[in-house]
């Protein structure tokens, strides 16, 4: 186990490397520059700020400076565009992204996990019916139409609920439903399709013909096999819960990550835009690696290859 | 358990809170704190350094200039750090006296130093002031910027005394307070920037506007700013006209989602919205008439012509394409906001007449694109309309694209990038035509017009013209104010007649405000001074 983690330690890091030098071509690849301004910059001004940022030397030597920055002095530079340092920006932005996430994935799978054990258990059914059309809705109608939605007839008849804003725990949860469905409705068909494959299995015939109780044939035998696809999808779906969302951060008004990575883009903050990217891509390796062990503890077989 | 133990302190107030009646806007009228939506998380908070409407939302509740704008009159300097001014015979000459009491929010005084600091700093080329040329009024500002003048004694300002400053002008400027009243003009606290930066005067990053660090002069200071979230400033105690400031406090939310605020005003979240987009418009007027407001704005919305290609070279192309636009419809159907036809670049204000250059008329559109040559209109080229990738543009392309093929029988095709490109591609001459516009600064048509000089920054167009820019520049040494306003309207006359830009509207700003909100007048530069607001509970 200890030599598996290693291993993917060190893929881990060859991964944030690709990703690293991936993104910073692709956006100096785009047309423009952070000072491609509305209200144009006199040149000096602008070559005044090309020079402070070392935009004005070529690629490969940005590239390397902003490298060896990165390694020697864990520094990912500053935001032209927001005038502080990135490290500061994602910490302030980090801990809503991170509640809010969490609540989304408490939501998908409160939602997700029973939906899609139902639809096993009673499949070809209404309740599979019900629940899949469901799961069906939940993946296709996109959180930009769900947030205005829960804005208008949840939060706008509700007093309890507020239409957007980032101050009590209250209003964690309209934006955890919206940001939730889609992978709730995702869990509810692994799970469906999980389930399904153990509930065919010889064992649970087994002990169904034994006279063990349909419930516990559920908890006891099914579930521990049948969730594994859920588990696998759940550590990438997590990473892309807590790492924020431009969408239902700005519908919902939630100072988080999301937006930075949008509006990185958009202004060609290049640092700022790697530093998303550097977070996000260490969410992803880290979830799925621990998503990884934890499907080894729930499947014996696959302990055993590691 | 432990989990449920932290958040119970806050899910407590907040369920408590939940059985109250009132909203948010109706304790903080109590509390006599406005809540402002603000459209975005603001670059900064150093005027020198920042260069947009909303930072100057901010800039102006923290710091203030010589002048300060009126509550209600639109070109009426009210006194800020200047208690009064005087200009010379040809307004070449300016002193400003200083009140006595103008003082930092740490209780140090304001000084005609701190002044004297302010303008060096934002002209010092290494600082990165994106904004400087609006100090280029002064003699030898735009010198020391370039470097051309080392000593910073040699450019137009002095400080005879620690309460008088006196600024020397590259030119006659008659509007000399309306320009002191942008933030660029600020004073900033020399004694804290420079504790800040190590003695640096051109450290831009020294953290000197965090909160904690920040000192400003201006009727409020900041409280606490928090990205992306809000940013609340409190009444500040050593401001000279405290006993004006009605607020105990502002809290400006930078809710970038539009559709966002207004249901946040709705639902009763805050007190004055940043905008009201398109669509709400006409829920807004029926719904909420007595909360939305339609108020002219210093703006002109038109369509950029890159006159070095062809046919957009022939001002007969350019000039039919501008007169097949039904303005009354796009203002009507699209953009819903009360916005004017634009006649001309120059929004009219004050003693200024625009002078009335185009407008719908498809009939002569049509001859003139026949006698451009294109009597066959499949010999009409292919050219493009550049547009940005937000919705009104959207819209208003279609628009264009389909009054030129309903009145002059030509096929323009539109190309949508996201901003930047867009920016890139109309900084580089790579498009045909592109939706644009221009919010004027200062209450000055030059605010409008300068910007068309050869190869200036803002032009955009590839369009030049001598005898536009030797009228510009013959305003400058127009002693008689009257006069003045005549040379300028000469000027804007030549660049309507060639029609580089086609006008399409004058803005208007669409916001709701609370009616409990009192002291907020319609502005045309939508600068409203916060010390004149005030929140009455009904």
């Amino acid at each position: 186990m200890i030599g598996f983690i290693f291993r993917r330690i060190l893929q881990g890091l060859l991964v944030l490397f690709v990703l690293y030098t991936l993104s910073f071509f692709l956006i100096k690849a785009l047309p423009g520059d952070a000072f491609t301004t509305e209200k144009a910059m006199s040149p000096e001004a602008k070559e005044e700020q090309m020079k402070r940022f070392g935009l004005d030397k070529p690629w490969r030597i940005q590239y390397g400076l902003r490298l060896q920055r990165l390694l020697l002095q864990q520094d990912l530079g500053i935001s032209p565009k927001k005038n502080r340092k990135v490290s500061l920006i994602l910490q302030q932005s980090f801990p809503a992204s991170v509640v809010l996430g969490l609540n989304a994935l408490l939501v998908a799978c409160v939602i997700g996990i029973p939906l899609g054990v139902f639809s096993a258990v009673r499949k070809n059914t209404w309740v599979d019916y019900a629940s899949m059309g469901f799961a069906m809705i939940g993946i296709c109608v996109a959180a930009f139409i769900i947030g205005p939605l829960l804005q208008t007839q949840v939060a706008m008849r509700l007093p309890a609920f507020k239409v957007a804003g980032w101050d009590n725990p209250v209003d964690w949860i309209l934006p955890a439903i919206t940001l939730g469905l889609a992978p709730a409705a995702y869990l509810a068909r692994l799970t469906r399709g999980g389930m399904l494959e153990v509930l065919g299995q010889d064992f649970v015939r087994t002990a169904q013909a034994k006279g063990v109780p349909a419930l516990t044939v559920i908890t006891r035998h099914t579930l521990r096999g049948g969730l594994i696809p859920s588990v696998a999808y759940l550590g990438p779906a997590f990473a892309y819960l807590i790492s924020g969302s431009f969408v239902v951060e700005t519908i919902f008004q939630i100072p988080g990550m999301g937006r930075h990575f949008i509006d990185a883009t958009i202004d060609r903050d290049e640092d700022l835009l790697l530093g998303c990217v550097l977070y996000y891509g260490f969410l992803i390796v880290i979830l799925n690696l621990v998503s990884d062990i934890i499907q080894a503890y729930l499947n014996p077989r696959l302990r055993d290859s590691l | 358990m432990r989990v449920l133990r932290r958040l119970l302190p806050s899910l407590v107030p907040a369920l408590l809170l939940s059985c109250d009646d009132r909203t948010a806007a109706d304790r903080a009228v109590e509390d006599r704190i406005l809540i402002v939506g603000n459209s975005s998380e603001p670059k900064g908070l150093d005027c020198h350094l920042v260069t947009g409407v909303l930072e100057s939302n901010l800039i102006r509740a923290l710091f203030e200039g010589l002048c300060t704008e009126h509550q209600s009159v639109d070109g009426q300097a009210l006194p800020g750090t200047a208690e009064s001014w005087e200009a010379n015979e040809d307004f070449t000459v300016w002193t400003f006296n200083l009140g006595r009491d103008r003082k930092w929010s740490d209780g140090v005084p304001v000084t005609a130093e701190d002044f004297l600091f302010s303008y060096q700093r934002i002209l010092t080329k290494t600082l990165g002031s994106e904004y400087n040329e609006m100090l280029f009024y002064i003699r030898n500002a735009e010198e020391f910027y370039k470097g051309e003048i080392t000593d910073f004694s040699k450019v137009g300002i002095r400080a005879p005394d620690d309460y008088t400053l006196e600024i020397s002008l590259r030119g006659s400027i008659p509007f000399l307070p309306e320009i002191t009243k942008h933030y660029t003009w600020y004073p900033v606290p020399r004694h804290v920037v420079m504790k800040h930066s190590n003695g640096k005067i051109d450290a831009p990053f020294s953290g000197w506007t965090k909160p904690g660090n920040i000192v400003s002069n201006g009727p409020f200071a900041l409280k606490s700013w928090r990205i992306n979230d809000h940013i609340a400033v409190e009444k500040n105690p050593h401001y000279w006209d405290r006993d004006k400031v009605q607020l105990d406090g502002i809290r400006f939310l930078p809710v970038v989602n539009s559709y966002t605020e207004s249901r946040m005003f709705f639902d009763g979240l805050m007190h004055i919205t940043y905008i009201v987009p398109p669509e709400f418009i006409p829920y807004a007027r029926k719904n909420y008439p007595d909360q939305f407001r339609s108020e002219l704005y210093l703006g002109t919305k038109f369509v950029r012509c890159n006159v070095t290609r062809k046919p957009l070279d022939d001002i007969r192309v350019r000039k039919a394409l501008g007169m097949a636009i039904d303005r009354e419809s796009l203002i009507e159907n699209i953009t819903q906001g009360g916005q004017e036809p634009a006649y001309g670049m120059v929004p009219p204000f004050g003693n200024y007449k625009t002078g009335r250059a185009i407008s719908f008329d498809p009939d002569q559109a049509a001859r003139l694109l026949d006698e451009a040559g294109f009597q066959n209109r499949i010999d009409f080229p292919r050219i493009t309309l550049l547009a940005p990738d937000r919705d009104v543009s959207k819209r208003m392309a279609e628009a264009y694209q389909g009054m030129w093929k309903k009145h002059l029988g030509i096929h323009i095709e539109i190309a949508q990038k996201e901003w930047t490109s867009y920016l890139n591609a109309m900084t580089n001459l790579d498009y045909d035509l592109a939706d644009s516009g221009w919010i004027g600064d200062y209450l000055d048509p030059t605010t409008f017009l300068d910007m068309w000089i050869k190869d200036g920054g803002n032009n955009r167009t590839g369009w030049a013209n001598g005898e536009f820019e030797e009228i510009l520049k013959q305003s400058e040494h127009e002693r008689d104010p009257a006069k003045r306003l005549l040379v300028l309207q000469k000027a804007e006359k030549i660049l309507m007649g060639e029609l580089p830009a086609i006008t399409i509207y004058w803005y208007t700003t669409n916001y709701l405000i609370d009616p409990r909100v009192k002291g907020w007048n319609p502005l045309l530069l939508n600068n409203h001074p916060w010390k004149w607001v005030s929140l009455e509970p009904n």
